[in-house]
């Protein structure tokens, strides 16, 4: 059995490399640019498995792990290998947005794929534990600007992307000039960074509402703002917005894909239209829910304007805490 | 009592035909991959998968085939080890150590039956520690901050000198080169790429399962190829394969072995930055610096298989605990497993126990299935794997390498990892012409990364005041343990020397 899995995940990628004309989805392949385990990975296999389950396509989505470089080997192979395959798309979010913004695919821009759909968004969160005596974003802030050595955020990237970005979003907002000065550390995984600051290590914590849904379930960690311009649906509508506590800060880590930019039209509609059904189904709603994802409906042209203002947003963004030169 | 009617309960979820057919399927499977280079744990259970979605499984069943797969992989790792000196997967590299010398000594059988047992005993028990103290084990995971990991990692280095019988220096110099090697890739703390350059394959780091492959598997076809293949068919593997089932005697000498290895492996596997290559590279140290009176271990002693195979298989059972309890991936196979538990709407945390009683007692109940299929799956099957000897090296070399490179590009689908796990073969062939050890070169590659970013964190958090690496109990504990294992060998093993010089013992001289 697991040589046939991979001998048809090989067959699968001889298959695109030798640019099939073959009719489009026939043997539909998600690359997920990380190890199994992440977000991009879980975007593929969610979304594979909704579509199946839809009955959208007849053989399973084939959810190739192509790690390395932050998502920048997929996005390399997908342009110089894989750039006329009609079967196939790959999993993205907001990190490979900062990641093209800060230019760290070195020598690939934004305009080198066709960006799919939008499958939801997951919006930031800062939080810190329940029994800290910290209760709103800005007694927070304060404590930061005060004291910036006093308080430790920790997140689940690297310095410079999505996690960090957005709590330099929200100190930025509150008037904090020189944000270098906020105590970024970062862990291997929002997971680990909600440990730490269960554990004290920590006195706050940078991530998506998704990672740390276990935890606001049981109480053991307060979530001070969300990054929302609204309050969100359902059972995360408690949490109030940095927005209504007088902190105009937004961070939506959203998640979507994009296709080989010589994809035929054909394929890309119907990629396009297949995810926008996938997005409007029951079935899925359930799963955002469930996942704490917020809605986010973009597909084709709209997604690809949201995307490239989104780059530009994280790139002035980089320039101003000299991230990027 | 309720946690027994609670456990009943997992029983009568995991007993139908069909989750017992998985279970079966799960084991066998993960026991082949475990056994082949390149496929570890995490590859195998994301291999699995597409069949686990495209057959409809439901939660329970899903878990039930993924984890019995974890499982046998744990198993299988071992077997590759002890019959070709490869390890099947990172944390059945310790078990090369002394499971190889076994197998020359012809006591392959022995070495096969008795790890069988104690990853057997190990996961075992730590099924057991699963139900039992989930929630209170939790808490030991949140003692740990980074100054207290910085610790635990600094201790596992600080006893490295168990791990080769060799010239201690060379073991420290590829420790150091393993280090050395972990800096390569983008640097989390200051988002800076290191050593990579411009090269977007290097930004993530070597992947240590490349290294491992092309260090012992690769080096071992160049150094066959090397030699006259028709000399070392003739001269070589006359080799026996011994008794298929290790002597009572053996059993009882391992026992408590087994058992302090178990729960060192165990607690390994509970902290989420630690994992089960810590559990066994601490369990055979430990157990070295504990019980080899002799200087056996890494000549083939039999204690020295069982430690490192009960401390991996307890520290994945350990990997679950953070994983069901916290939501927190303990290991790179938990990583995947996690993922799946996600795409099946179960959100693991603290309320997972709660709210999903029949998926957790389910699983628990479906770990103890599968590790007794595992175990007598495995026995019998001795007598299968030995036969691997049999074969002549000039057919076995080449299949070695043919599984190497399809496993691996199996895995990442790049070119690239083909071309660093041949850069690594070749230096693992170098290297073994200077006989120095190749397990601190994957150790430091494995753990130096981690290590590093502790250390930053804590020091980050403290405002860049160096005292705080010492500034609780548990790291001045973990600090004192590591000194000591550094030191008292050496202060130790000067008198021993000394002593048997003065008998003008003749065996004395062998060590060192």
């Amino acid at each position: 059995m697991a040589f046939k899995a991979i001998r048809t995940a090989l067959a699968v990628v001889g298959f695109g490399l030798v640019g099939t004309m073959a009719a489009a989805q026939e043997n539909p392949e998600c690359i997920a640019p990380a190890n199994p385990g992440g977000g991009w990975d879980f975007t593929c296999r969610q979304v594979g498995k909704s579509l199946q389950d839809l009955g959208m396509i007849d053989k399973t989505m084939q959810v190739v792990n192509l790690a390395g470089g932050g998502g920048g080997v997929a996005y390399a192979e997908v342009v110089n290998k894989r750039n006329d395959s009609n079967d196939l798309i790959v999993a993205a979010s907001s990190a490979t947005a900062t990641r093209l913004a800060q230019g760290a695919y070195p020598g690939n821009t934004m305009d080198q794929v066709r960006w799919v759909a939008s499958v939801g968004a997951d919006y930031g969160m800062i939080a810190v534990a329940a029994n800290s005596p910290i209760n709103t974003l800005p007694e927070l802030l304060d404590m930061i600007k005060n004291d910036p050595a006093s308080v430790s955020v920790a997140g689940g990237s690297a310095v410079g992307g999505w996690d960090h970005l957005k709590v330099l979003i929200a100190a930025n907002a509150y008037g904090i000039d020189d944000v270098r000065t906020v105590k970024y550390v970062a862990f291997d995984g929002g997971g680990e960074a909600v440990t730490q600051l269960l554990a004290g290590s920590v006195q706050a914590f940078t991530g998506d509402i998704s990672e740390a849904k276990g935890f606001v379930d049981s109480g053991d960690i307060k979530v001070i703002a969300v990054l929302a311009p609204e309050r969100l649906e359902g059972e995360f509508n408690k949490f109030p917005t940095a927005k209504e506590q007088g902190v105009d800060a937004l961070g939506a880590n959203w998640r979507g894909f994009y296709a080989p930019k010589g994809m035929s039209d054909d394929a890309y509609n119907m990629w396009v239209e297949k995810i926008g059904k996938l997005y409007a189904s029951p079935e899925w709603k359930e799963t955002m829910a469930a996942n704490g994802m917020a809605p986010l409906d973009l597909q084709g042209a709209a997604f690809e304007a949201f995307v490239a203002e989104s780059v530009a947003q994280i790139q002035s963004i980089s320039k101003e805490i000299g991230i990027i030169k | 009592m309720e946690l027994l009617s609670s456990l009943g309960d997992g029983f009568a979820v995991a007993l139908t035909w069909q989750n017992l057919g998985l279970a079966l399927l799960g084991c066998f499977l993960g026991t082949i991959m475990g056994a082949l280079p390149g496929l570890g744990p995490s590859n195998g259970v994301a291999i699995l998968i597409p069949l686990a979605f495209s057959l409809g499984l439901g939660a329970t069943p899903a878990l039930i085939l993924l984890t019995s797969v974890y499982y046998g992989a744990m198993y299988g790792g071992r077997i590759s080890s002890i019959l070709l000196n490869i390890p099947g997967d990172e944390p059945a590299m310790m078990t090369c150590l002394d499971g190889y010398p076994m197998a020359q000594k012809g006591m392959a059988g022995e070495a096969l039956a008795i790890s069988g047992i104690a990853s057997f005993v190990g996961s075992f028990l730590a099924t057991w520690g699963l139900i039992l103290l989930a929630p209170q084990l939790v808490k030991i995971a949140l003692l740990f901050g980074p100054a207290e990991y910085f610790a635990l990692f600094a201790l596992a280095f600080m006893t490295l000198g168990g791990v080769s019988s060799t010239n201690q220096a060379k073991s420290a110099f590829a420790a150091a080169l393993g280090l050395g090697l972990a800096m390569i890739g983008v640097d989390t703390q200051t988002g800076v790429p290191r050593f990579t350059f411009g090269e977007v394959h290097l930004y993530d780091g070597l992947d240590f399962l490349v290294a491992i492959v092309g260090l012992f598997a690769l080096s071992e076809v160049f150094i066959f190829l090397e030699e006259r293949h028709g000399a070392a068919d003739a001269a070589g593997r006359k080799l026996t394969v011994g008794r298929l089932t290790p002597p009572a005697a053996m059993v009882k000498e391992c026992t408590p072995t087994m058992l302090r290895s178990s729960f060192l492996g165990f607690l390994a596997g509970v902290l989420p930055g630690a994992g089960a290559s810590l559990g066994s590279f601490i369990s055979y140290s430990m157990e070295k610096r504990l019980v080899d009176r002799k200087g056996t271990f890494g000549k083939g002693d039999p204690r020295g298989v069982a430690a490192p195979e009960a401390g991996n298989n307890a520290a994945a059972g350990g990997a679950l605990v953070p994983m069901l309890a916290l939501g927190v991936p303990g290991s790179g196979t938990t990583a995947v497993l996690l993922a799946v538990l996600l795409s099946l709407n179960i959100t693991p945390g603290p309320l997972l126990f709660a709210n999903n009683p029949d998926v957790v007692w389910g699983l628990i109940a479906a770990l103890f299935i599968a590790n007794f299929m595992l175990l007598a799956m495995n026995i019998p099957m001795v007598g299968i794997f030995t036969r691997v000897l049999m074969i002549p090296p000039r057919i076995l070399m080449p299949v070695v390498a043919m599984v190497s490179f399809v496993g691996i590009y199996g895995i990442s689908g790049s070119s690239f990892d083909l071309l660093v796990m041949i850069g690594f073969g070749i230096m693992g062939w170098g290297l073994r012409k200077f006989d120095v050890p190749l397990v601190p070169i994957i150790l430091g590659t494995l753990l130096g990364n981690a290590m590093e970013n502790n250390l930053r964190r804590a020091i980050t958090i403290d405002n860049g005041n160096w005292f705080t690496l010492i500034d609780s109990p548990l790291s001045i504990a973990l600090w004192a343990i590591a000194i000591l294992g550094f030191l008292l060998p050496v202060f130790v093993g000067r008198m021993v020397k000394m002593r048997m010089r003065q008998r003008g013992d003749a065996e004395g001289s062998v060590i060192d």
